[in-house]
């Protein structure tokens, strides 16, 4: 994808002689130790996986819309593939009927691609790698081998989640909290199960952000250009800091859990297990003395910190988008850059706001209801900064800013519906409801996957040379802005009303029958909407897909470098950027968003130029 | 103009620009109808407990969701005043300082006071109720709700409310529970299956524990929630104010008939709630022969 200026703009290129050689295929795009290849790896990988947990998730909704009715066409297929215990026959006699253990399976492996394989190696692998060393003016990233290294456990970690569909018992079908006891049984007599690699799967995942979130806590203190002050720091590398530091400090928790659920399930250890557990009937043999509860304070000492993980690069690309496109600089950045790093802090001690319901009392539930109302603060002071942004603005609606600005409302929608979540004594009710569901796919789906669509139209013309199609981008978008909130806004109905999640028939047996309360028959009826709205929004994506290929070699070539007219150091690159980046000395004067600067004679003043052409202001516009 | 070096402008189409903003706003007006039709409290089930917490519960309920829709119609109408009037086409300058009023500080700064608020005066209150200020047992009906992979047990005592003695040595297959069957409460108790039922008016006091895996005791119409968590016995309480019969969900994932494991709750006159209790002790004969 990267080929074309590669060598030319080599030869004058000022870092090392390390490369002096052409490197071939295998070094050049599978063993590559060039942040933009493995960027791109990232991303093309991680895409996949989203796709692929999607589909999963579109198994389970037909069987939610019908419950014990075959999947059309794909039953027959996954019946072959995945045989008679996965998938049996309904009572005419057609295959394709999911059985319970798959639909948990693929409830457990959605969750788990969704956000250890597709949204985090996206938002950070993908995006962070091209794009951080790109805005700080850095050649590559500090430790390139570490990076490479990162991307194989990330993609070892994927095979041995895939690989685990095909073994007998099926995959991990726990949840994507693999919640201890249910994680040690749930596998029946299959040693290893599901689980097994499930655990040595994220074993393998944490090991790939770790090493990719120390690599980026070095580059952006180690590397940044000369000139670039922390406060000239573009949001999205602050994004991207601290989301390093969420990885760094949050997720060796689970890795040691991991390793100790994987004991217990395989080596007979009682970490997690307590005293006295009878299965099915049976006393089981363990020794017990373990605590369920220890596995989930460590699982949610990682899981919490691991939702800012998922939004923050999200906040970071919108920032850069919106900036560039109302042509102003980004009001309150500051405040931006003091938020972020004070959810950065709040994210490590809100977690057992997702254990209210195990027995809390009420001082520890005060402590933790407490820091999450706490956390909400940063997090409205960032969408407020970015509301305010857009007074003032030129704004131009191209593609990556429809899918920005859509992100603000999408992401309010999820934040704002955090609020009942969070307060313990609502969540009394809404616990383990669609209500949950509904509010965290509202952050992560049309908040995170709206931002990171954004991010792929807006720095696609760096990686490629060439741009989106604009018209199809469009299509993309708001056939997904619809369908997106058909899927998840009739879910808040789901919740309000007390359907609970995790449900293989969709909450039929639920249903209110002669003589007791339950669910009433329409709560049940959305779920057909839903499915058909969630079958929309995969046909929606069609246009991305092609246009994203399509696009390598049919887009229209950009004629500058800068074809966004753009501030920040990355479009000061060639395109697309060679082996080591930049093909001159790069300094920077000024801050991130100098655009529509008075007396300038363009309305955006890049980072790098000197200060004679604008006046000089240091980061952020001053205002009394 | 301000753009005299745009040698390319790949991303402008001005012309279809309104038309877009236009088909934008359409889609909006719906959504925020929708939003709005569906984020309601207006959907929560019928409360029929008269414990003090569940009244407060509804209420939160209420009041986050009015703060929530205070704020989203908020944004979403500057939201969309903006974009009309700072668009390219009405607004081809931007201006470089933007808003310079701090009227925002302060909405942020109203926005956590009412936070601190609800948490004070509604959220710490209600769960002090919920999990603190139990009933006494002598006031109570008091069960011990025991999950399993895939129902509730409700485990009762019938005439002197004591439970006979637990203990693991005592756990075989036909003694799930552990019981000890020398115990002389051992008589006077009994097990009902997924059917458990309560008298009206009358503060239940439960006492929610799992033998397998975790599970949680949920009767939403109650607005009582408990994880049932093995090796732990966390009590809950509710107290139903109407007859009637209420499905118990189980609201955590427990292994592949957690969609099926629903129990019921059945609200009881107290004349009636003794003739099920007698029958009970009657039949039974003890709990030997009540589970199962």
């Amino acid at each position: 994808m990267q080929a074309s200026t590669h060598t030319d703009s080599h030869s004058h290129d000022a870092h090392g002689g390390h490369d002096h050689h052409e490197p071939g295929f295998w070094q050049k795009y599978i063993f590559s130790t060039d942040h933009k290849v493995i960027g791109i790896q990232y991303g093309i990988t991680s895409l996949m996986f989203l796709f692929f947990g999607f589909l999963l998730m579109l198994c389970m909704r037909w069987q939610m819309a019908n419950p014990g009715q075959p999947i059309p066409v794909v039953g027959s297929w996954l019946h072959a593939i995945l045989g008679d215990e996965m998938v049996a026959k309904d009572a005419q006699g057609r295959v394709g009927v999911m059985m319970p253990d798959l639909y948990n399976s693929f409830g457990a492996m959605h969750g788990t691609i969704m956000v250890f394989l597709a949204i985090v190696p996206l938002a950070f692998g993908a995006f962070g790698n091209f794009v951080t060393p790109l805005q700080i003016g850095a050649c590559d990233m500090t430790f390139p081998r570490i990076n490479m290294v990162s991307y194989q456990c990330y993609f070892l970690g994927g095979v041995l989640m895939l690989a685990s569909f095909f073994i007998p018992g099926g995959a991990a079908k726990s949840g994507w909290t693999s919640y201890s006891p249910l994680a040690t049984v749930a596998g029946g007599g299959h040693h290893p199960d599901g689980q097994t690699f499930w655990l040595i799967g994220m074993v393998a995942l944490i090991t790939s952000s770790l090493l990719g979130a120390v690599n980026f806590i070095t580059t952006i203190i180690q590397l940044r250009a000369k000139g670039l002050t922390w406060m000239r720091m573009p949001f999205f590398v602050w994004a991207q800091f601290v989301t390093g530091f969420l990885l760094l400090l949050a997720f060796p928790p689970l890795e040691a859990a991991g390793v100790l659920q994987l004991a217990d399930n395989m080596l007979g250890t009682s970490f997690f297990l307590p005293t006295g557990l009878v299965v099915s009937g049976q006393p089981m043999h363990v020794s017990g003395g373990g605590s369920p509860l220890l596995w989930q304070h460590l699982f949610w000492f990682l899981g919490h910190p691991e939702v800012y993980v998922l939004i923050l690069p999200g906040m970071g690309i919108v920032t850069e988008i919106i900036a560039n496109n109302t042509r102003k600089p980004i009001w309150g950045y500051r405040s931006l850059v003091y938020a972020i790093m004070g959810i950065g802090f709040l994210s490590f001690i809100v977690w057992a706001h997702h254990m209210y319901l195990t027995g809390m009392g009420t001082k520890i539930s005060t402590f933790f209801q407490t820091t999450t109302m706490m956390i909400s603060i940063p997090s409205v002071i960032i969408l407020t900064a970015l509301f305010i942004s857009l007074w003032g603005g030129s704004m131009r609606f191209n593609t990556p800013m429809l899918f920005a600005l859509a992100f603000l409302p999408m992401f309010g929608v999820g934040g704002l519906t955090g609020l009942p979540l969070g307060f313990n004594a609502s969540d009394i009710f809404l616990h383990d409801t669609y209500y949950v569901i509904a509010h965290f796919h509202y952050v992560v789906a049309p908040g995170t996957i709206f931002a990171l669509f954004a991010g792929i139209y807006y720095w696609y013309p760096k990686a490629t040379g060439r741009m989106m199609n604009e018209f199809w981008g469009r299509v993309h978008f708001g056939l997904s802005f619809i369908f997106m909130n058909l899927v998840f806004m009739p879910m808040f109905i789901q919740g309000m009303e007390g359907m609970s999640r995790r449900m293989y028939d969709g909450g039929a047996s639920y249903a209110a029958a002669a003589g007791s309360t339950g669910l009433g028959a329409f709560v049940i009826g959305l779920n057909k909407n839903i499915t058909y709205a969630a079958f929309g929004l995969g046909l929606a994506q069609i246009p991305f897909i092609i246009n994203f290929f399509w696009s390598i070699t049919k887009g229209k070539k950009v004629t500058s470098d800068n074809p966004w007219h753009a501030t920040t150091l990355e479009w000061q690159t060639p395109t697309p950027p060679p082996h080591g980046n930049f093909d001159k000395e790069i300094e920077v004067f000024r801050g991130p968003y100098e655009y529509s600067v008075p007396g300038a004679p363009t309305d955006y003043t890049t980072q790098n130029e000197p200060d004679k052409q604008a006046p000089l202001t240091h980061g952020n516009p001053v205002r009394s | 103009m301000n753009n005299p070096s745009s040698d390319q402008k790949p991303t402008e189409s001005s012309a279809s620009g309104g038309l877009f903003f236009l088909f934008g706003l359409a889609v909006v007006a719906v959504f925020t109808w929708f939003a709005f039709t569906s984020i309601s409290p207006a959907h929560l089930p019928i409360n029929v407990s008269s414990a003090p917490q569940s009244k407060g519960i509804d209420q939160l309920i209420w009041l986050v969701h009015l703060l929530m829709a205070v704020l989203f119609i908020g944004w979403l109408l500057y939201f969309f005043y903006t974009i009309f009037r700072f668009r390219k086409e009405r607004n081809p300058k931007a201006d470089y300082v933007g808003v310079r009023s701090h009227a925002s500080t302060w909405l942020e700064g109203i926005v956590a006071i009412i936070e601190g608020v609800l948490l004070v005066g509604f959220a710490i209150p209600i769960w002090a109720n919920a999990s603190y200020n139990f009933p006494q047992e002598k006031d109570s009906t008091v069960i011990k709700v025991i999950a399993q992979q895939f129902k509730w047990n409700g485990w009762y005592t019938s005439i002197n409310g004591k439970f006979a003695k637990q203990d693991r040595h005592f756990v075989s297959p036909d003694n799930p529970f552990g019981l000890d069957k020398t115990d002389p409460n051992f008589k006077d108790n009994f097990f009902v299956s997924s059917d458990l039922v309560v008298p009206i008016n009358k503060p239940v006091l439960a006492y929610v524990s799992s033998l397998d895996v975790i599970h949680c005791f949920k009767v939403n119409p109650l607005r009582v929630t408990q994880d049932a968590i093995p090796g732990m016995v966390i009590p809950a309480h509710f107290t139903p104010a109407q007859l009637g019969t209420y499905q118990i969900n189980c609201a955590q994932l427990c292994g592949n008939a957690h969609y099926a494991m629903h129990g019921t709750l059945k609200v009881v006159s107290a004349e009636d709630y003794a003739k099920w209790v007698a029958d009970h002790t009657k039949s039974g004969g003890g709990a030997g022969g009540g589970y199962e």
